[in-house]
């Protein structure tokens, strides 16, 4: 046992720093700090930054545009992208729809997709939630119905984040409506131009333009574009859910705004004092610190073991690092929030006063990252996933 | 970054969980605690045929080398069979005080004997007043001709009152709190002018409360510096709350284990009880607890290796906060998952709720080593 980084992994966390530092466009950094959202021209920049390099989609296999790293080596890099805080990748291709092609899809499908994954030509959005189907995924009723040469894509899809500036969706649709919940679904992939696709802002708590919901009307879609077997969906759609393994702790953000924290705090007035020297709020920074500790040494354990043992199988501990770091990333924002105090009460799409900059933001992040514990499978699907699959009951 | 036990680890594990299995069941347990001594020296002797006894000290001083790995393995073993023997008190934070600040000549006297089980040694260092502050030394030790003169009250030292030896913490120099000015004293539990009063504490061990009135203590039986004894005595303190990390990670997974094995045999309303989600997502929370207290555990345990003294205090401080939290919510879930055969004597679950209370006690409580983290630099810029 040995908690320490080898001198090999030391060596590329200061390499990914170093290319960070070098290549990040100015303003990008201060931007995520203040809790702002990217432009999807500036993603799609620091998208076409990192695939120069190499390094756009790094869990990826090498044949495709992978780097081969081990798990080890994945972390240590997300850990560097959310600390600087650089963007990160962006999921939707990289992390769910682009591994579901690469280990399913046909050979025409991986050389038309994955090479615009890389460089964020093609955006993707996820099509699984509906109204009806939110935790329970299979109630879904979007239907796939089979004409000649295309399927007739007919439905509803809500939640679905930054649609807005989708070129595809991926989306679950019931080909076989006699077959039983979870058989009868195919994974499809839609071109978000096609006649019949129509997009519907939904405005989040903070005011902000995240998501979506999408109207399938008589959507013609070739059937070169189903996924894998016609009806086995559901498999391809568990694979994608479990797929993102060491990626939900986000403990990289964590770290980074613990630090945001204290940094602030140091400057805060608190009745003459920097609250910073506050012994009530030194403690809470504290803890927030030791549960940081704790899902960090948890995620090494689940990275460690990942490199170790056996590969490509979902690891049910991943739920854990799924409740903790979204209950982490809620509870740091809250005391970043605490910390800007009544400063933090101010709209933020309004100029505060002289000096409050920084304050803008952080009440704001605080309402929206509340979906945090609700998508991705809610904490509660966690619990249950935990109980089932690990516990036995 | 390796989380992988070697050969020679696996099969220490293996070992030590072999001969608690054989020797050390609830019945068995339940016995031991009913004798006078409320520990049984058959275990003890156990121990030192396994070589558990001189597991953590270097070969050279008669032991076999064992690191911080080691006794994780071994605290986790003895954490899940509930064992009442002073472990972690003797060996642990004993020898971890004659390791730090003996001399070579004193481990060559001392250290076979403990490893062999023949001598029986415990530290006493809790000052009445420090509750855990571990400077607060009030007892003190005046010069005299040819050694010192020990006086002062000592409390809470584990299984002191059955010690041949004890080592004792007392002031030379400065005022109660100082950094400075605390020196380490072997001295022989029936020497004149010490009294010792046992009790008995809600887990099943002993402790004693020790009064040492003129103690007369000859120059050869001074531990190292005089007035220096703080930095090995705090080492040993961290050595023992990794140590103690483990055992509850121990403690906490055996009432994991039960509960979730009950949970899936009770029967009510015609199902097992588990199936109820209510139940289920307080068992999935009290499996996520867990694991971040394995995680900690493991944490700890490498902390130890950190050169830098501060750095190191504040791991272990952490560890200790977070290892406190989970010890209380895993006891009291697994008490109320129990129902009604949690609160009574004869059933395993309650006395692991009983030790994990006290776990959370002993070296600092939650609050206690909140505030030591709370007054240095960040953790995340330490370890």
């Amino acid at each position: 046992m040995d908690l320490r980084f080898t001198g090999e992994e030391q060596a590329f966390r200061a390499e990914v720093r170093a290319f960070i530092r070098a290549h990040l466009p100015a303003g990008f950094s201060q931007k995520l700090k203040q809790g702002r959202k990217l432009t999807r021209d500036e993603q799609t920049e620091w998208t076409r930054i990192l695939h120069a390099k190499g390094w756009s989609a790094p869990h990826w296999p090498v044949e495709w545009g992978g780097t081969g790293w081990d798990p080890v080596k994945q972390m240590i890099f997300r850990d560097e992208i959310q600390q600087f805080p650089a963007p990160e990748l962006l999921s939707f291709g990289v992390s769910m729809v682009g591994p579901v092609i690469y280990t399913f899809g046909s050979e025409a499908q991986k050389k038309r997709f994955l090479p615009r994954i890389l460089t964020l030509e093609d955006w993707w959005c996820q099509g699984f939630s509906e109204p009806g189907a939110g935790s329970d995924l299979a109630a879904l009723k979007t239907r796939a119905t089979r004409e000649g040469e295309h399927y007739i894509l007919d439905g509803q899809k809500t939640w679905t984040t930054l649609a807005q500036h989708a070129d595809w969706i991926f989306v679950l649709a019931r080909t076989d409506p006699a077959a039983k919940k979870q058989q009868g679904i195919s994974f499809l992939l839609v071109d978000m131009k096609s006649l019949g696709v129509t997009l519907r802002p939904i405005e989040m708590i903070d005011g902000s333009h995240e998501i979506n919901e999408i109207f399938f009307d008589s959507v013609r879609v070739p059937v070169e574009n189903l996924v894998g077997e016609e009806n086995k969906g559901w498999d391809y759609a568990k694979f994608l859910l479990g797929n993102e393994r060491h990626g939900q702790a986000r403990i990289g953000l964590v770290k980074a705004r613990l630090r945001r924290i204290r940094e602030l705090a140091a400057g805060v007035p608190d009745g003459g004092r920097p609250l910073l020297e506050n012994h009530t709020f030194r403690r809470k920074l504290a803890a927030l610190e030791i549960q940081a500790k704790a899902l960090e040494m948890t995620l090494f354990r689940v990275v460690a073991d990942e490199r170790d043992h056996e590969k490509g199988k979902p690891n049910p501990a991943t739920s854990i690092l799924k409740i903790r770091g979204s209950e982490l990333q809620q509870a740091t924002t809250e005391l970043l929030m605490e910390v800007i105090g009544p400063a933090a009460c101010l709209h933020h799409d309004d100029a505060g006063p002289e000096g409050y900059d920084w304050a803008r933001g952080s009440m704001a992040s605080y309402f929206n990252l509340r979906k945090l514990s609700i998508y991705g499978g809610s904490n509660e699907i966690q619990r249950t996933i935990i109980a089932k699959q690990i516990l036995g009951l | 970054m390796d989380f992988t036990l070697t050969e020679e680890q696996q099969l220490l594990k293996d070992s030590v969980t072999r001969f608690l299995g054989d020797t050390y069941d609830f019945a068995a347990r339940t016995t031991i605690l009913a004798t006078p001594e409320g520990q049984s020296a058959a275990v003890w002797a156990g121990f030192a045929d396994l070589g558990l006894l001189g597991l953590p000290f270097s070969e050279t001083d008669g032991g076999f080398g064992g690191g911080a790995v080691e006794i994780m393995l071994v605290m986790e073993a003895m954490g899940r069979a509930l064992v009442v023997e002073p472990y972690l008190a003797e060996i642990v934070l004993t020898g971890a005080i004659l390791r730090h600040a003996a001399s070579v000549e004193q481990r060559a006297a001392l250290i076979p004997a403990l490893a062999a089980g023949e001598c029986r040694m415990a530290f006493a260092h809790a000052d009445p007043e420090a509750r855990w502050h571990l400077a607060h030394v009030g007892t003190h030790a005046a010069r005299v001709r040819g050694g010192y003169k020990i006086t002062g009250e000592k409390v809470h030292v584990p299984f002191g009152a059955q010690a041949h030896r004890l080592i004792v913490s007392a002031r030379t120099s400065g005022l109660i709190g100082a950094r400075t000015g605390i020196g380490l004293f072997l001295v022989e539990a029936d020497a004149p002018g010490v009294t010792r009063i046992e009790h008995r504490t809600q887990d099943g061990a002993r402790i004693a409360d020790i009064t040492l009135s003129d103690v007369f203590v000859p120059d050869e039986a001074v531990l190292g510096d005089t007035a220096g004894a703080l930095p090995a005595i705090e080492r040993a303190y961290d050595e023992v709350i990794a140590a103690l990390a483990s055992e509850a990670f121990g403690v906490m997974d055996e009432a994991v284990s039960m509960t979730v094995e009950y949970l899936k045999t009770r029967q009510q309303f015609g199902v097992a009880i588990g199936s109820f989600q209510a139940l289920q997502h307080r068992a999935a929370e009290m499996f996520v607890v867990l694991e971040e207290a394995r995680s900690m555990a493991a944490y700890a345990t490498m902390a130890l290796s950190e050169t830098d003294a501060a750095a190191r205090s504040c791991a272990i401080s952490a560890v200790k906060a977070h290892i406190a939290c989970a010890a209380r919510f895993i006891g009291q879930q697994a008490i109320q998952l129990h129902g009604g055969i949690g609160v009574t004597m004869e059933y395993k679950v309650g006395h692991l709720f009983k030790r994990l209370t006290v776990i959370e006690q002993q070296f600092g409580d939650r609050d206690h080593h909140l505030d030591l983290l709370a007054n240095a630099e960040s953790l995340l810029e330490s370890l």
